[in-house]
């Protein structure tokens, strides 16, 4: 539309012959953008850092139990079945595609040696690399376990820093050799400090390695608080404590033929204590709880109809709770914005009024050299847009420099926000065209004859 | 020779504090195309609402006016301001020039709001051209208040004339000059009329602004007291002036 180009570029001289009134109009523009994208850029850091750090306490991961086994009627509890396994976890991260990571993990209870130091974690974890991603570790030092120490059982361990305060009080853990259950691991990695979760409990004091290490050559089965069928398996991998014997005799007397026919060895499954899942949102949760779902019935051949052999969880609470810590400072945010961006539309609206005031004789004339009310409306709504424009553009790059200075200075976390940006724009247009409507409308009731007389 | 402006039985009535006042009492007069014709009347006589009304700034509340033949009484707001960038060019008293522009700019104003103008580099080239008419050639970029007051009355008549329009209408062009601006500007005038045949109507109260017109048509108490359609001689417009 070439007349709505001429109307701009008239729009845009009339603005270029007062550039001091122009800039002070669309001052108030300039500082709400620039205040509503600092605030969005500062409160969309810490609204990061608040997610982050429910991300490490877990909100977006999820934990497979295995289910309860039972046998004659008698149930063995939750976690008792010996259906979930490392294929599993295997399985879930390759199939299922709202999940980021799935990590089988082994637990186990036992004392760590090294020197004359002894300590018992609170966190013995058997897992593999993908652990360290879905737990969101980093590390301090050294590095993860790889795939190939999970394949070959390789004797190596990563600490976390309670662990490390509590056996190496001169610190330099890495290389060293500790001892679980006499048998001797690598330290191969630090973690960084994560703190207490949740519950209160310390984080930190964990030591990771390989689940088939940990299952195969130290505890020797996949449970601590095996039914009684499994406890009485063994493995046939080489263990020292069976080497070295700490029990005492045989209470019982040997079991008979008969009774081992009635009771046999149940066979040696590579079983987990629990899958841990990540997905890449807490959002994601629900989709992912219903992708393994119908994954692990198909992979345990559940037909439908019978029960679930396990159970997922997730930390809803968490969840909940950061869900509702995002809505709050968005909602804050916007009232924030919205109430310095009507500032800014009236300072426009006032300036305005006053400019078509001022500018009474030269409506005039242009009415009277032919233009139309119509033209003159056009002309300041584009003025008033384009100051609005003109002033986001500029309250955007302030505001940038505003936050970078937060940042620098207070240390805060900045996230620049495009959304932000680009919303910005779309409202100070918005704004140039409603609070420019009525000078505008103004300025093109005038009657020309008046206009051209007013002194 | 046709007529530019033919006006039949024109009435313009204004409300004034609730009563009725009528300004123009039924007022009839043409000018033909060529002409340079100069409206005179004293403060109240009717003449500027007469000229609001021929500038097309204005209706009147009954009778006819047309301009170059169309009837502009039943035209809408915006169908007069098309035919006043169109068909008239505006000169003021007070130039009316727009502050800290260009007299490029300034004369290219009524091209903005012109349907079908040239563009760009043509565009501006008319301007020029227009400004060398009037004999500023060199001020194309300089700002009003770098011109002198006949200088920017100069800029106005090209801008008056960008357009190419039937009609000049100039309301008291040379108020605001000294006499020998006043003479250089009303010359112009004379050689824009004469020359290309242009149809100036000159709104004043000075007779000696009046005797530059080939007619004088004199308006009092919102009537046509004498309007010649002959050339009126000095002495005539200098008594008429000593009437009103």
């Amino acid at each position: 539309m070439p007349a709505i180009t001429a109307t701009a570029v008239t729009s845009v001289k009339a603005l270029r012959r007062n550039p001091l009134r122009s800039a002070l109009t669309t001052l108030g523009i300039i500082i709400g953008i620039a205040s509503v994208i600092a605030m969005v850029q500062i409160g969309e850091g810490s609204s990061a850092a608040i997610k982050q750090t429910i991300k490490n306490m877990g909100a977006n991961t999820l934990i497979i139990f295995p289910g309860a086994a039972a046998s004659g009627g008698v149930s063995f509890g939750g976690g008792s079945a010996v259906t979930l396994t490392s294929a599993d976890a295997a399985a879930i991260a390759r199939d299922c595609p709202s999940v980021s990571a799935a990590a089988p993990v082994v637990n186990a209870r036992m004392q760590l040696v090294h020197g004359s130091q002894n300590w018992v974690p609170q966190f013995l974890v058997g897992s593999t690399p993908a652990y360290f991603k879905v737990r969101d570790w980093k590390l301090k030092s050294g590095r993860f376990f790889n795939n190939d120490d999970v394949r070959n059982a390789n004797e190596v361990c990563v600490l976390g820093q309670t662990d490390v305060k509590a056996l190496f009080p001169s610190g330099r853990p890495l290389g060293k050799i500790i001892l679980v259950q006499q048998v001797p691991l690598r330290v191969i990695g630090v973690l960084k400090r994560k703190g207490a979760n949740m519950m209160g409990m310390d984080q930190d004091d964990i030591v990771v390695l390989p689940w088939t290490t940990l299952k195969y050559r130290i505890s020797g089965s996949a449970l601590m608080n095996q039914n009684q069928n499994a406890a009485s398996s063994s493995t046939t991998t080489f263990s020292p404590s069976q080497l070295y014997p700490q029990t005492s005799q045989n209470l019982y007397p040997a079991v008979s033929s008969v009774q081992a026919a009635d009771t046999p060895n149940p066979v040696s499954f590579p079983n987990v204590n629990n899958i841990q899942v990540a997905t890449p949102d807490s959002a994601a949760l629900p989709q992912a709880m219903a992708e393994i779902n119908a994954l692990l019935r198909q992979r345990h051949h559940l037909l439908p109809g019978q029960p679930d052999d396990f159970n997922i969880r997730d930390l809803a609470e968490i969840s909940h709770a950061l869900g509702k810590t995002s809505t709050l400072m968005t909602d804050l945010l916007t009232g924030v914005a919205l109430i310095s961006l009507v500032v800014g539309g009236v300072g426009i609206m006032n300036i305005m009024l006053v400019s078509v005031t001022e500018r009474t004789r030269e409506i005039g004339l242009r009415m009277a050299l032919g233009a139309k009310p119509t033209d003159i409306l056009s002309q300041f709504i584009i003025e008033a847009v384009v100051l609005c424009l003109f002033g986001g553009a500029m309250g955007i790059l302030i505001g940038q420099l505003l936050s970078t200075v937060v940042q620098s200075v207070f240390h805060w976390p900045i996230q620049v926000s495009m959304p932000a940006v680009v919303a910005s724009f779309v409202v100070s247009a918005v704004v140039g065209i409603t609070f420019g409507y009525y000078p505008a409308w103004k300025a093109s009731r005038l009657d020309p004859i008046e206009a051209l007389r007013y002194e | 020779m046709a007529n530019v402006i033919e006006v039949r039985d024109i009435i313009k009535t204004y409300q004034l504090g609730g009563s009725p006042v009528q300004v123009l009492k039924g007022v009839s007069m043409t000018v033909t195309s060529g002409e340079m014709v100069a409206l005179m009347g004293a403060s109240g006589s009717g003449k500027t609402t007469l000229m609001n009304i021929l500038g097309c700034l204005d209706r009147p509340t009954s009778g006819s006016y047309k301009l170059d033949g169309r009837e502009i009484a039943t035209m809408s707001v915006a169908q007069r301001a098309k035919v006043r960038n169109e068909k008239i060019g505006f000169v003021f008293q007070n130039f009316n020039l727009l502050p800290r522009t260009t007299a490029l700019e300034n004369v290219l104003l009524p091209m903005s709001y012109a349907q079908g103008a040239p563009a760009g580099a043509k565009l501006r080239r008319r301007g020029v051209e227009m400004l060398e008419k009037v004999g500023l050639g060199d001020r194309v970029d300089h700002h009003p208040s770098q011109l002198s007051g006949g200088q920017q009355q100069r800029v106005a008549i090209a801008r008056a004339l960008i357009n190419n329009p039937t009609l000049l209408l100039a309301d008291e062009p040379t108020g605001n000059l000294d006499s020998r601006t006043s003479e250089e500007v009303l010359r112009m005038f004379q050689q824009l009329n004469t020359e290309q045949h242009l149809t100036v109507l000159l709104v004043t109260h000075a007779p000696e602004v009046a005797h530059h017109a080939t007619r004088v048509i004199h308006i009092k108490d919102g009537l046509i007291e004498s309007g010649s359609p002959q050339f009126a001689p000095v002495g005539q417009s200098s008594s008429s002036a000593g009437v009103t």
